[in-house]
């Protein structure tokens, strides 16, 4: 039958699924509030990384301007604060995707008629003219200073907050961040296993036979890209009121390269390399950034190491390990 | 009057920096088909090195006209890194599709900006008794620092030197040859292992000499490398990647923007620049001068 997902997938998939989603649900009651807080900002970081894999992994195009989308989704918030001083969370949601996909429509248009190398570029230049006007404009944005989040209402005030930061973010917020992703890798695998996800893999693949079956080939890519900024800004929302301040270093270039670094070090070639790339990199920097100055030498070393030892990045080099122990026996 | 043409002459300073950085990162491409996001890095250890060694030179005193042979050590130390950069990290990616390339010189970057910060600290480095020796001239009754007209004369220069290299000498016969097509130039009998070598070492001097001649006006700071690298990214945009014409039209151009910008419309001028490289890319997907 054309056009549904065939169950074997779906049940092998629930297999994976359902236990990592119980033990992610029982994180927050075994762990110290602090490590319940650090993995639900590697959660956020995750669906940011699913978001930018449907481009690298599942089209063929490597985004280097997606931390634009990201900061879109997260001065979205920040503008709903201080302009419509409202304090909703579902809000802050709603008009960070909003204002991310409106965005990635308007310069995804643009950058989609190129591929290859030409695309990075000018993915990575159109996202730096937001980051520019981010720092300009400093009477809406702040500049560099940037624009603060104050701790947002739940379901319009239903749950309430407790008093303390810490407590809010390893609690309710917790399973809030936790929704989300299960939604958006619920939803992002139907996108992948669906027509649409297949043709954009025929794309990836080779264009010129995609387009030859009757893949609209530009018109999906621009979809695809839509669709990557929508997730990439639900995870700035998600993210800005976590962390209470968001600054145009969000927005900056280098910041697409820690997403970009998310899917290299799990491997874009997998549906789980971007999510496990993301929650492992969100621990390394924390590491890396306690024990000491120079994180940024140890990050870029290791995304040295991955490209030249381990393309395949951590899931694709289990996988591969997993099916040599099955072979050996 | 006067102020006019002191904004002309610093549009002009603007772009012999960004041709030298542009131009290595140009002249790369055009050879190797390779975007190296560490070569901002590269243009950033030039001036520190430059800076640092004319400060052990000096140790405090005033300078003289010979020491600016010392200025030279910034582009000889980031070509060497270059030389070794280029067989070791780079070599065993170019079967591999090209995201990779992006993402090791990206992880270089990383690396480069720490190592910086590692040797020789948070704090700005300067060479400034270089730039004061050089006094100050008059233009049309503006007062204008000489040095700044020299880095001028050394960007052209190194331009014109770079064209008569590429355009009529044989390795730069070879050069060509090797980037029209590598296979076949390697099926005549050149080797091409060596020529990339030359070629990324010699991208990587400009950056280094880039680094190097501007440092006495300015301070090496953290973070200089990456904003010139996105600089010297829309000056390949504009004039096309692989095209040393390109780089310094491209470089020319983006100048004379950032000269406008900045004086006209401060809050816009980043926006301005990389709209422009948006809209050439649009018109012109190879750039300017590229080879589509």
């Amino acid at each position: 039958m054309p056009g549904a997902i065939e169950a074997g997938p779906v049940k092998r998939a629930l297999a994976i699924a359902v236990p990592i989603a119980a033990v992610l649900i029982l994180i927050p009651y075994v762990v110290p509030p602090y490590q319940a807080y650090l993995l639900s900002s590697g959660l956020t970081y995750a669906i940011a990384g699913l978001g930018f894999n449907l481009l690298l992994g599942y089209t063929g195009l490597l985004s280097f301007g997606h931390a634009a989308y990201f900061g879109m989704g997260a001065y979205a918030v920040a503008f709903l604060v201080k302009y419509l001083h409202t304090g909703s969370m579902e809000l802050f949601l709603l008009g960070g995707v909003i204002a991310a996909a409106l965005v990635s429509a308007l310069i995804g248009f643009v950058c989609v008629r190129y591929t290859r190398i030409f695309f990075s570029i000018l993915a990575m230049a159109l996202a730096q003219v937001l980051w520019s006007l981010a720092l300009k404009f400093y009477w809406v944005t702040g500049g560099t200073d940037g624009l603060r989040v104050p701790t947002p209402t739940l379901l319009g005030g239903l749950v309430s907050n407790p008093e303390d930061k810490l407590d809010f973010l390893s609690g309710p917020y917790y399973y809030l961040v936790l929704l989300f992703f299960f939604a958006a890798v619920a939803v992002m695998w139907v996108i992948v296993n669906s027509p649409f996800g297949k043709a954009l893999q025929a794309i990836r693949d080779n264009e010129t036979r995609a387009a030859f079956v009757a893949v609209r080939v530009r018109r999906s890519r621009w979809i695809a890209f839509v669709v990557s900024g929508a997730f990439t800004g639900l995870a700035g929302a998600l993210w800005v009121p976590a962390n209470g301040l968001i600054t145009p270093d969000f927005m900056y270039w280098t910041f697409s390269g820690k997403i970009v670094f998310f899917a290299v070090l799990g491997g874009f070639r997998t549906f789980a390399g971007p999510i496990i790339g993301a929650v492992v990199f969100n621990y390394l920097e924390y590491f890396a950034v306690a024990t000491t100055d120079y994180w940024q030498l140890v990050l870029g070393a290791i995304l040295v190491f991955l490209v030249m030892a381990l393309p395949t990045g951590l899931v694709g080099t289990l996988g591969r390990l997993a099916l040599k122990l099955r072979s050996a026996d | 009057m006067g102020i006019l043409i002191i904004r002309i002459i610093n549009a002009l300073l603007d772009a012999s920096i960004l041709f030298l950085i542009a131009g290595g990162l140009s002249l790369i491409y055009g050879v190797m088909r390779i975007v190296n996001l560490a070569h901002g890095n590269l243009y950033a250890l030039g001036a520190y090195v430059s800076a640092w060694t004319i400060g052990k030179v000096l140790a405090g005193g005033s300078a003289g006209l010979v020491d600016l042979l010392l200025l030279p050590a910034g582009a000889l130390v980031a070509g060497a890194v270059g030389a070794v950069m280029e067989p070791t990290l780079l070599r065993p990616l170019y079967k591999r599709a090209e995201e990779y390339q992006l993402l090791v010189t990206f992880g270089l970057l990383l690396v480069l900006e720490d190592v910086l910060r590692l040797i020789w600290g948070p704090y700005p480095l300067s060479a400034s008794p270089l730039f004061e020796y050089f006094g100050t001239m008059h233009i049309l009754g503006v007062a204008y620092p000489a040095y700044n007209l020299l880095v001028i004369a050394v960007g052209f220069a190194a331009a014109a030197l770079i064209w008569a290299f590429v355009y009529k000498t044989k390795f730069g016969v070879i050069l060509r040859a090797t980037s029209q097509d590598m296979r076949m130039a390697s099926a005549l009998g050149v080797n091409v292992k060596r020529v990339y070598v030359q070629a990324f070492t010699i991208g990587c001097m400009m950056a280094g000499l880039g680094g190097a001649i501007i440092v006495p006006g300015q301070t090496a700071v953290l973070g200089m490398g990456v904003e010139a690298l996105v600089l010297s990214f829309v000056v390949v945009v504009i004039g096309g990647l692989g095209s040393l014409e390109g780089a310094l039209i491209g470089a020319i151009i983006t100048g004379f923007v950032r000269m406008i910008g900045i004086t006209f419309f401060p809050e816009i001028e980043l926006a301005m620049l990389y709209m422009i490289a948006a809209a050439v890319l649009l018109v012109r997907p190879a750039g300017l001068f590229g080879r589509a």
